[in-house]
């Protein structure tokens, strides 16, 4: 198999797709995974929307896939170095050991914003208040407790914490979250039926097939409470709950309200992994995230020859886009190791 | 005529074809970042005046781009421009310039400097 | 009598120039007001004067402060100040001595070489004709360089220069053409009676082939008039700082300050500004931002003209750095806030809907964390930490339903309304019968101290833990934590409390020092003060700074201020912390106190 060495970083959705495309068209593929395990970020999640199809679904698929023979996985790889070097592509890790391949596909996907940044949230402070990573993780484990280990009473989801924000500077938004929340929301609901839950929006985002049902659902079937209001600060009470104000801008007035939980919605922003590579091969576009070389037509190259680029790391982008991405980044580099 | 009890009010329906809706564009002059504002209430809501009082940033904002002025002036005397409400806007904006101009173009009293 | 008809012009400009200034001078110390006016009546008398004395030789001639900044911009401003002035003083030695009169004609002095032709005439004649051609050379030389400080104000260390009005490029120019027109008048005398000494002297043998007596009497006359402009165009131009510093220094010596209204004294300081245009440089909006129309010398500048905007006037961080490089030690700052005053309306009254019922605790200690810390709330976690730690019984009376300290009102000009705020809380204060006032924020610091008439002391948190520390009442792990501290504008330039924070940290962490600190330090362009710059300029004001604190890659940049602090977080360069979140959190657990310390793992704290 003579040029049809491929490397892709990053063994999450993105990656191990494009993998198994490019190794069911006889390329030699090496993913290179930071991680001990693939997947990415849907380690973390239990349902995907809107379906509530289970990721365990999705992950043994992944599974499956990046066992392909064409498929060399090599995790607990983190790559600190890239560079194109005699018409080949090198990626480098901590130890020094190098991979090198005729292309490579750049697929580092995201990380969830760091809301110890928004001080006056309390994140990080007071221990009633969560992230959805956090809260996602008790999903996992199929029980939601308060920190003193009760069962809330009520939980309040704040959105776009970190996105849509110019005081920490990504001004974007970042899709995901508000159809997360409604959710999430719900699964709070059939996991604790006479649990409250608010969601405290600047806007209701529903921009995918079936979301805008989804929302609908939440109202109707399962009681979700949604407020138009931004919280601006939360504190603790005596009793280790949370104190949140918020105008209610509906009706024009203060409102505050003490919850058992607050659930900080935090924003995608680009991977470590995108940022630092991106920047060293030139690709790293706005708030770091990867830039590609046309955004209608040419979305998964890049101004560097035999570099590519798939899902997350672009952009902020749903499960199923990043996976029709991927495809089409395979795609993309099989034509080019073709015309090569 | 016979009391009943209640009055029938005047209709409350903003009517954008009357309303004064030029005198906004001289903040957002002033204060382009005026535009970006979409109505969240981060800025209410963690208000000093606003546990003491009816006093309403966002309301007041939204007010005067709505061309609805009748007792602006004095809703904007009670704010302390502590500068709170700047902080938390995720959008940015000016919202103390805002004020400083809403009080000139409405003349607030308040608002004359002193002429050396 | 030594007489010409030249002389006139001089002595009309140099009357009317008097006449003009004293009745300037009656007017503006007329109306300063009452308390600083009995200032005056005290101190007249006394030592201070003669300190003041002290101060104008060594500032408003010798220009010591402009020396500090940059030697060759001092000796340019010295030997034009001070030459004229030494000009002047020997010119009257020579014809008190020559004509043995002190004041019978008073611009012989100014003319002594026309009329006096006969050299060596009298006792010390050589050597006083000597030392006026050295003193005049020296002028000429601080012309030169004026000159070329127009052209590239680089070479005197300055970045920016002020951009001059009409009127003082008009008085500029006379002022120049004064010492070369006195060059070559005197020069052209010395060809036709060889009275010169070395400078004039020699040009006046260069020159004696040209046709020197019908030169001479139109080169005096055009000295003379050259002298008239200057006169006539100073009261209006930015040289009115010559005679005008030299009362301000007087009064404020005695005492004078510039106080919450405009008065007399706001307008001595206005005019005692010489337009150097050192503040220009120091000031952020106008490297960090580009805005280079707003700086002090404009602002002070279009006062005077009765030209002052809205959009200059205001927009200003107050952060007091232009104040700190003033040579002439005018109060930028709060003249500035006197521009922005506000009239009064009689009677009204603003925030009447503050509950009077507010329940209030007696203590001994008041704890005011201030509007903008309730943002920051790491901060109020670890004041009461601190407080709990050292068991003193306080009551954090902005807890709840807090209301403003009134400073950002004040600094906008909204004085009575201000003041309404400073009742409320003087009130609450006042009754809960405490006898000490910490508080975490130097805005509401400087607004307690310099606005509200309270009878028991207050303290920011950096000076209060300072105080437990050495009272023992507060034990603290010592850590090898390498700390950067950035002074806030506020506490630093505006309270001078520039020890009492690094102590504490030198104390337990390993502090090292940053570049631009003390009085240098950077504003972090969350300012108050200023309500017309945009966030997109802020910050560049913020990252400005941030890289010079962060130049020596400090574990945590420890500030004293909320906004500060989410300035600097926002920045996303380093960890940020309050100095008392750094202090909460080395606390030492005693056995019979339930507050934990965290061990303070260093990679724990990068990581976090």
């Amino acid at each position: 198999m003579e040029n049809r060495k491929v490397i892709i970083i990053g063994g999450g959705p993105a990656g191990i797709e494009a993998a198994y495309n490019l190794a069911l068209n006889n390329c030699s593929v090496t993913v290179l995974e930071k991680e001990a395990h693939i997947g990415g970020n849907i380690n973390n999640i239990v349902k995907l929307f809107p379906s509530f199809v289970s990721a365990d679904e999705i992950h043994e698929n992944f599974s499956q896939k990046s066992q392909h023979e064409n498929i060399k996985l090599y995790t607990n790889t983190d790559i600190t170095q890239l560079f194109f070097e005699n018409d080949l592509w090198h990626a480098k890790d901590a130890s020094g050991e190098t991979y090198t391949a005729d292309a490579l596909l750049l697929s580092t996907g995201f990380k969830t914003f760091d809301a110890r940044f928004k001080e006056e949230l309390g994140y990080g402070i007071y221990s009633g208040v969560i992230t959805s990573v956090e809260l996602e993780a008790m999903f996992k484990e199929g029980k939601i407790t308060t920190p003193e280990g009760k069962i809330p009473q009520r939980i309040a989801f704040l959105n776009c914490v970190g996105s849509r924000d110019e005081k920490v500077g990504n001004h974007y938004c970042s899709r995901v979250c508000c159809i997360n929340a409604v959710k999430q929301s719900i699964s709070i609901k059939e996991l604790l039926p006479d649990t409250e839950v608010f969601c405290f929006y600047m806007d209701i985002r529903m921009a995918g097939q079936f979301y805008e049902e989804l929302y609908r659902k939440s109202q109707e079937k399962h009681n979700v409470n949604y407020i138009r209001g931004r919280i601006s600060e939360a504190a603790a009470t005596i009793d280790n709950r949370v104190q949140i104000k918020c105008e209610d801008t509906l009706n024009q007035l203060p409102m505050k309200m003490t919850v058992d939980l607050l659930v900080l919605m935090v924003g995608t922003e680009a991977s470590d992994g995108t940022t630092n590579l991106g920047e060293q091969v030139g690709v790293k576009g706005e708030y770091g995230f990867a830039k590609s070389l046309n955004l209608h037509g040419a979305d998964n190259l890049t101004i560097k020859k035999g570099l590519f680029l798939a899902g997350s790391c672009k952009r902020p982008l749903t499960l199923p886009e990043t996976m029709a991405d991927s495809r089409a980044a395979a795609f993309e580099i099989l034509n080019y190791l073709n015309q090569n | 005529m016979k009391n009943w009890g209640f009055t029938i009010s005047t209709s409350r329906t903003i009517d954008m074809d009357k309303a004064d809706l030029k005198t906004y564009n001289k903040i957002t002059e002033k204060v382009p970042s005026a535009k970006r504002c979409l109505m969240c209430g981060a800025c209410s809501a963690t208000c000093a005046a606003h546990n003491h009082t009816s006093f309403n940033f966002r309301k007041c904002h939204l007010s005067f781009r709505r061309g609805q002025f009748e007792n602006l002036a004095e809703e904007l005397d009670k704010c302390m421009l502590c500068g709170k409400c700047k902080l938390v806007c995720p959008r940015g904006v000016n919202t103390r310039a805002i004020i400083f101009n809403m009080r000139i173009f409405l003349n607030d009293l308040n608002y004359k400097k002193i002429s050396l | 009598m030594k007489f010409n008809l030249f002389v006139i012009p001089f002595i009309l400009g140099a009357l009317i120039l008097f006449a003009i200034i004293i009745y300037k001078y009656i007017r503006w110390i007329k109306s300063v007001d009452r308390k600083q006016e009995y200032f005056i009546r005290k101190n007249i008398f006394t030592f201070k004067t003669i300190r003041a004395i002290g101060e104008i030789i060594r500032e408003a001639l010798i220009h010591n402060k402009i020396y500090k900044k940059n030697p060759l911009l001092g000796y340019m401003h010295m030997s034009l100040a001070f030459g004229w002035f030494l000009l002047i003083v020997v010119g009257m030695i020579e014809s008190s001595l020559s004509s043995g009169t002190l004041f019978k004609e008073p611009w012989l002095g100014i003319f002594f070489n026309y009329f006096i032709t006969t050299p060596h005439g009298f006792h010390m004649a050589d050597t006083l004709s000597f030392i006026m051609d050295l003193l005049l050379l020296i002028i000429l030389s601080g012309v030169m360089l004026a000159l070329i400080k127009r052209m590239r104000a680089r070479f005197m260390g300055m970045k920016k220069t002020t951009k001059h009005h009409l009127y003082d490029r008009l008085a500029l120019t006379s002022l120049w053409f004064i010492f070369p027109l006195r060059l070559l008048a005197e020069s052209t005398t010395s060809a036709i009676h060889d009275n010169g000494s070395f400078l004039t002297g020699s040009i006046g043998n260069l020159i004696s082939g040209l046709p020197v007596q019908a030169m001479e009497l139109p080169l005096w006359w055009a000295y003379s008039m050259a002298l008239f402009f200057f006169f006539v165009s100073l009261p209006f131009s930015r040289y009115m700082h010559i005679p005008t510093e030299v009362v301000h220094i007087f009064l404020k010596n005695w005492g004078v300050t510039v106080g919450e209204q405009y008065s007399g004294y706001s307008d001595i300081q206005i005019n005692s500004c010489s337009r150097c245009g050192i503040c220009i440089d120091p000031c952020q909006l106008n490297y960090a931002c580009d805005i280079t129309n707003v700086q002090s010398v404009y602002f002070i500048r279009d006062t005077r003209y009765n030209t002052l905007k809205d959009e200059v006037a205001n927009n200003c961080l107050m952060c007091g750095r232009c104040s700190e490089s003033c040579p002439v030690g005018l109060d930028l700052t709060m003249l500035r806030q006197q521009l922005r005053n506000k009239q009064e309306i009689p009677g009204k009254l603003y925030y009447n809907f503050i509950k009077k019922d507010n329940a209030i605790e007696t203590t001994d200690v008041i704890y005011f964390a201030g509007c903008m810390t309730h943002l920051t709330p790491k901060i109020i976690i670890s004041m009461k930490k601190i407080f709990k730690s050292a068991g003193i019984n306080y009551w954090f009376m902005d807890e709840e339903n807090g209301v403003c300290c009134g400073r950002p009102l004040r600094q906008q000009g909204f004085v009575q309304q201000s003041k309404d705020l400073v009742s409320k809380n003087l009130r609450i204060i006042t009754e809960s019968g405490a006898k000490l006032l910490v508080t975490s924020c130097p805005i509401c610091y400087k607004s307690f101290k310099d606005e509200y008439t309270l009878s028991i002391p207050v303290m920011h948190h950096s000076e209060y833990i300072e105080q437990l520390v050495m009272q023992k009442k507060l034990k603290l792990n010592k850590t090898t934590i390498k700390t950067v501290y950035h002074d806030p504008c506020e506490l630093g330039r505006g309270a001078n409390i520039y020890d009492q924070p690094r102590n504490v940290l030198n104390k337990f962490t390993s502090l090292i020092p940053s570049e631009s600190e003390r009085e240098d330090s950077l504003c972090c362009g969350g300012s108050l003060s200023n309500t017309l710059i945009e966030l997109s300029q802020q910050i560049k004001i913020r990252d400005n700074a941030l890289e010079e604190l962060t130049k020596h890659n400090p574990d945590v940049l420890i500030t004293a201020c909320p906004l500060c602090k989410k300035s600097f977080i926002h920045g996303n360069k380093a960890k940020v912390m309050d100095l008392a979140e750094i202090i909460a959190d080395n606390i030492i657990t005693d056995l019979n106190n339930n507050t934990t310390s965290s061990k303070v793992n260093k990679a724990e704290l990068v990581l976090n």
